[in-house]
């Protein structure tokens, strides 16, 4: 923000259209919280709060009855639980990519996204949260991750990548919390300005801290917002690397390679990213932005979608390469096995939704249509559940072949990871009702006006 | 009636940072331009000296790497020594992901507590929000206070001053 880059817009694309001032920009954001709420919003709202509620029995049916409801066994110990996991996680990274890696690159059209994309991290990351927590089956007996001093005098083992992730993940939630939080705050401190009643005012003005807009304040603020956005740039690559860690310490073929941290990153921007499209071709639409989220914004995240997805397709290749390559015959097998065996359905939706149809947007006619590009991102994020699912199965034939088996997910199984589309739509449907869901302040910025020489002569 | 200072509105950025430049040249300290979001180059027109916050979130970063290390070299070599694959009981290769994460973890707390620490915020009441008009600076207001504590700070030279750098509707804000 500090060291923008002039903006001429005679030459570039603006990034807000309908020669927006200040004040409609404030009324176009301003308004979805200030009116009441459109009767689509009940109607989803109502849909994902029973999501929501059958996520927390399920949870609560596994924690009366164990793990053995859900539909793991030997050898594959491994089910939904680190399938979700990563899935949801990985869409939160196309958040903090947004708001931290593009901030710091200074590509200003994330300024009308980022503040919807790092809601989506947020959320994200709460139903990934829930994963981990849950499967450990004696629940109570969660605190034994946690490096907390307890009367048998036992410390966790800190060279184990699944304590690493829960440093990564408690890090991760922790920062995009604040992150977002301290981007909310000249725009809390904008509805508490306009409100009308009582109440209004007084719980914006709680979290709005007071802000006034003193440019003693910026100064501080924009210090903290770049060094936040320095930090998380580096925390959302350690976080899936981490979580691919899981995977590639362990020593099994199929997942004990090189490549899978860049290859989990890629894939957790890909999907992140197809997220963001799907929810913001809707939410434009619904609440009346597009003067602010633009053709032009899409289009680039369209773009990100098909480098990150040709990414991903390059990375599926050589793991096949390199398991032919290391002329190790368990490995070979693994990726054979993969494409071939009994989970062949799942590993080929994987390769039509997330290699092939990303594809489409090398034409500008498709990645500008939006019933193409919602279509496609809906497939990306189907696709890259399956990538998850694909990987956790390798494990259902091992070196031996009478341990051979194979994995169905049980109704509770299926139950909760529906139930946590539930909560993340829930939470995601009250953002969107009570926070200002484009950062006003930011997107200031970006228009003409802004620019305290606009209309001098040079 | 206790003064807090002299409000000036103005029309948009590049008035507002003119005017900060006008105040500052004047030998004016305690004043400062509110605006619905940071203006490019308004520091240097205030004359502020750059932002410490730097200083206060290495220091938070340095202490979530000692801590990292520290913790994990305790736990692992001291506390519980457990030898796990072979390896040594400090085997920091190993500890690195936990040491970075904590790293970040305090520096983004000292990043987000220093800086409202440094702003004093939170701040729920402030003699400014008296003022009927100021509720447009967090839309599309563009402000200048400048506080009666300055040593400049005169009831009609003040006054007259904010006019003639452009302000309008200058009027005094109660404490």
């Amino acid at each position: 923000m500090s060291a923008s880059i002039e903006l001429d817009p005679s030459k570039r694309i603006p990034l807000v259209t309908g020669d927006l001032n200040f004040e409609q920009i404030t009324d176009i954001v301003s308004k979805p919280t200030e009116t009441k709420a459109p009767k689509w919003w009940w109607i989803i709202l109502s849909g994902s709060v029973s999501l929501a509620l059958l996520l927390i029995s399920m949870i609560g049916y596994l924690v009366f009855e164990g793990i053995g409801v859900w539909g793991l066994n030997n050898p594959v110990a491994w089910g939904f639980a680190i399938v979700n996991l990563v899935f949801w996680v990985g869409i939160g990274h196309a958040g903090t990519l947004i708001s931290a890696i593009l901030f710091l690159f200074r590509q200003k059209w994330r300024t009308s996204i980022n503040r919807f994309a790092e809601a989506m991290t947020i959320f994200a990351v709460i139903c990934a949260l829930i994963f981990p927590a849950i499967h450990v089956g004696r629940i109570w007996l969660a605190y034994f991750m946690f490096p907390v001093p307890n009367s048998m005098a036992m410390w966790p083992n800190f060279r184990s990548p699944l304590l690493w992730d829960l440093f990564a993940f408690t890090t991760y939630f922790t920062t995009s919390l604040l992150f977002w939080y301290v981007g909310l705050i000249p725009d809390l401190a904008t509805l508490r300005d306009r409100s009308t009643t009582k109440v209004r005012k007084m719980v914006y003005g709680i979290f709005a801290l007071g802000w006034r807009g003193a440019n003693r304040h910026w100064q501080n603020y924009e210090k903290a917002y770049m060094i936040l956005a320095a930090l998380a740039a580096p925390l959302v690559l350690s976080v899936h690397s981490i979580v691919s860690f899981d995977f590639a310490v362990s020593q099994l073929p199929g997942w004990h390679t090189t490549i899978f941290p860049p290859y989990f990153v890629a894939g957790a921007i890909f999907s992140g990213f197809a997220m963001v499209v799907s929810l913001m071709v809707l939410a434009r639409e619904l609440f009346g932005l597009k003067d602010l989220v633009t053709m032009h914004h899409l289009e680039c995240m369209n773009k990100v979608i098909l480098a990150t997805g040709t990414m991903v397709g390059y990375a599926y290749g050589m793991e096949f390469f390199m398991a032919w390559y290391s002329g190790y015959e368990y490995e070979s097998f693994a990726f054979i096995n993969r494409a071939f065996g009994p989970y062949a359905w799942a590993y080929w939706i994987m390769i039509s939704c997330n290699v092939i149809s990303p594809q489409l947007f090398w034409f500008k006619k498709l990645r500008t249509s939006i019933p193409v590009m919602f279509i496609i991102s809906i497939f990306v994020n189907i696709g890259m559940w399956f990538e998850r699912f694909v990987i956790t199965m390798t494990l259902h034939r091992d070196f031996l072949p009478s341990s051979w088996g194979y994995y169905s997910p049980t109704w509770v199984d299926i139950c909760t990871l529906l139930g946590s589309f539930g909560l993340f739509f829930t939470l995601f449907l009250l953002f969107l009702r009570f926070l200002p869901m484009v950062a006003m302040s930011e997107v200031k910025t970006v228009i003409p006006a802004a620019n305290p020489h606009h209309g001098e002569e040079h | 009636m206790n003064a807090f200072g002299y409000l000036a509105e103005f029309n948009t950025p590049g008035e507002l940072l003119h005017a900060a430049e006008a105040v500052r040249d004047a030998g004016y300290t305690k004043f400062d331009a509110h605006s619905p979001f940071p203006i490019h180059g308004m520091d240097d027109a205030m004359g502020l000296k750059p932002s410490k916050l730097g200083w206060v979130i290495l220091c938070g970063g340095a202490t979530g790497l000692l801590t990292g290390i520290t913790l994990q070299w305790w736990a692992s070599a001291v506390a519980y020594p457990l030898v796990i694959s072979g390896k040594p009981l400090f085997s920091f290769q190993a500890f690195v992901p936990v040491t970075f994460e904590l790293m970040v973890l305090f520096s983004a707390f000292s990043a987000v507590f220093g800086m409202l620490i440094i702003n004093r915020l939170p701040k729920w009441y402030h003699s400014l929000f008296n003022h009927e008009s100021f509720g447009k600076v967090t839309s599309h207001g563009f402000f200048i206070s400048v506080e009666a504590k300055d040593p400049l700070f005169d009831t009609e030279k003040t006054k007259q001053f904010l006019e003639s750098a452009g302000g309008r509707n200058v009027s005094l804000v109660e404490e």
